[in-house]
């Protein structure tokens, strides 16, 4: 009886004691999430004028803290991306890397910008752009060439095959508020 | 039947020996029974020892929250203030680990001055612990110091103004002095270098060589075994003539009773931290709450009240050399104490009154100096704190006279009992 009692009592300690230890770990672990600030951020929509952005040409803009690429692609970049879907892994982005409206051959709303979240899918080095042809060794028109470990994606930021990349690179939420601004961090309004 | 019990054997077996694998690797069996089941203490102690494992749960306590703390704080002189603003308002649960850490530091102190009590109170400095009490004076000294450059770190106006202070100190040592002050500083006055050498020392360097010093500290204290409120010393681990125990394990008998203390402990500081955490400006003060300016000192610079005694020393002392001299002198004392004490009993329960009447002098003389140094001085009050600055090196003078003529009371033979 006694040796029963005290063992049941060492029990109830010992789960009472690791509560409170768990318990006492939460502000410790809470600490070290993002900070309401950087939430914030993260909802804040970056609006971005594109009057400037020449056919061929690319800016970079940050939103949530990560480069945003704005790719202004020419005829030819256009037309030439169906030719490539045997090179690629996921031709015809099946994999969620895009929002719904954005699910489309050009991966964009309006073919001639390609929005992109600049990070690299295999470890999250930011590509580079390389427009030209044959600058990925290959009889491409250019695409997206990413330096650490050598991933290549298309002008329409589609995977190559046999690069240690995934997947397609993501594509952020935006709209166009008119045909030279587009609001990056917001869907498309419904009408 | 009889091949399922072969198979429990058999795992049984496998565990005992992943188990063995270990401890014929690792000294872990040998070191929980010298320091644990088999390191013996005697059975009478009381409260006053729980202070130590107190002292060393804090400092655990202060090593974590301050991890955290660098997580999120800036040592630069137009980042500190800032992030420390950053920390109390939108880290989250960041208010809690700041306080944890700055109410933390006055409760070590508190702790640690309740544990050097016990040592007066019981002789713990005495034949053969010499070693234990200077360890530990010298850990106190360095706390002092760990506490000073944490204080700059907020790089609020009292922190700022408390380093020019404690850094002017060094100017006074004669010939090296002004260059031994700016070789410190990096500058002409505390600044960015200041601060980045102040966080550095605060954060690894000064920690390290606490935890050695501990390691040390506990290390001469197992070796020459616990002192006991009976100031007797105690050979065997049995009473002869009743067979009642005059010692008993480390563990299980005094690690309950500590977990009793911790927690009580806790449920206190819990309170402190929650509900009074500046402690009415004592723990944290008003002014530190605005950003540091080097062009401008407060009206009044209150020190916090564990450095409070050694400023209060440098207000009363006409004397720039002396006045730092006799705050050199105030922490010598201390460690001189196991010589000047010249009465072979320990314990102030087997004292004469000579002793007991010194160490409330010498006690009430402390707080005073402390409590007085933390208000505005007046002419009266600095004739008044040099009384008690007088009655602190007059414990300690006067000790080896006091005590070799008191009379003592007949010592216990044991802790058995009649």
């Amino acid at each position: 009886m006694e040796e029963d009692r005290r063992h049941l009592l060492a029990i109830i300690i010992a789960l009472l004691a690791g509560f409170g230890v768990a318990t006492s770990a939460i502000p410790f672990l809470a600490s070290l999430q993002p900070t309401a600030e950087t939430l914030a951020q993260a909802t804040t929509p970056v609006e971005v004028d594109l009057s400037h952005l020449a056919p061929g040409e690319s800016m970079v803009v940050a939103w949530e803290n990560k480069p945003i690429w704005i790719i202004r692609r020419t005829q030819t970049m256009l037309d030439n991306l169906p030719n490539i879907h045997p090179l690629l892994r996921d031709p015809d982005s099946l994999t969620e890397q895009q929002p719904a409206y954005a699910r489309n051959e050009y991966r964009s709303l309006n073919p001639e910008y390609l929005i992109l979240i600049g990070l690299c899918t295999h470890l999250g080095c930011s590509p580079l752009f390389k427009p030209k042809l044959g600058e990925l060794n290959l009889k491409l028109p250019g695409g997206l060439y990413c330096p650490c470990h050598g991933s290549k994606f298309d002008l329409a930021g589609r995977v190559m095959k046999g690069v240690p990349a995934p997947t397609n690179l993501k594509v952020p939420p935006y709209r166009f508020t008119n045909e030279h601004t587009v609001v990056i961090g917001e869907n498309p309004m419904l009408v | 039947m009889r091949i399922a019990a072969l198979r429990r054997t058999d795992k049984k077996l496998i565990t005992k020996n992943r188990v063995n694998w270990l401890s014929e690797r690792l000294p872990i069996n040998e070191y929980i029974r010298q320091h644990l089941t088999q390191y013996y203490l005697p059975k009478n102690l009381n409260f006053w020892y729980f202070f130590g494992f107190l002292s060393l749960f804090t400092f655990f306590l202060q090593v974590v929250t301050g991890i955290w703390l660098t997580l999120f704080y800036t040592p630069t002189p137009e980042g500190a203030f800032n992030s420390i603003e950053m920390i109390m308002r939108d880290i989250p649960y960041g208010w809690l680990l700041r306080y944890l850490h700055s109410s933390g530091a006055s409760v070590f102190f508190i702790l640690i001055y309740a544990h050097i009590f016990r040592s007066l109170l019981y002789g713990s400095y005495k034949k053969p612990r010499e070693l234990v009490w200077l360890l530990g004076v010298c850990l106190y000294i360095i706390l002092l110091l760990e506490a000073f450059l944490g204080y700059l770190l907020p790089w609020g106006q009292t922190s700022y103004w408390a380093s020019q202070i404690g850094t002017s100190l060094l100017d006074s040592i004669p010939k090296i002095g002004h260059t031994l002050t700016l070789w410190i500083r990096g500058n002409n006055v505390v600044a960015g270098e200041t601060l980045h050498r102040f966080f550095a020392f605060h954060v690894i360097a000064i920690p390290l060589s606490l935890i050695f010093i501990i390691r040390l500290h506990l290390i001469a204290l197992h070796k020459v075994g616990c002192n006991n409120p009976e100031g007797i010393s105690i050979q065997t681990k049995t009473c002869l003539h009743n067979k009642t125990l005059s010692k008993v394990p480390f563990h299980p008998y005094y690690t309950i009773k500590e977990l009793l203390a911790l927690l009580i402990f806790l449920f206190i500081f819990s309170v402190i931290v929650f509900f009074v955490p500046e402690m009415h400006g004592y723990f944290l003060e008003a002014n530190n709450f605005i950003p540091a300016d080097p062009l401008l000192t407060p009206d009044h610079i209150q020190p916090l009240w564990y450095l409070a005694p050694f400023y209060g020393v440098l207000c009363v002392i006409p004397n720039k050399t002396l006045g730092i001299l006799v705050m050199g002198g105030v922490i010598f004392m201390l460690l001189m104490l196991p010589w000047l004490d010249r009465n072979p009993v320990r314990s102030m329960r087997n004292r004469g009154y000579y002793s007991r009447f010194a160490l409330a002098n010498f006690i009430l003389s402390f707080s005073l100096l402390s409590y007085i140094s933390t208000t505005v001085f007046t002419p009266n009050k600095v004739i008044f704190v040099q009384i008690l600055l007088l009655n602190y090196f007059l414990f300690f003078l006067l000790m080896p006279f006091y005590t070799k003529y008191e009379k003592n009371k007949p010592l216990p033979q044991s802790l058995c009992g009649k």
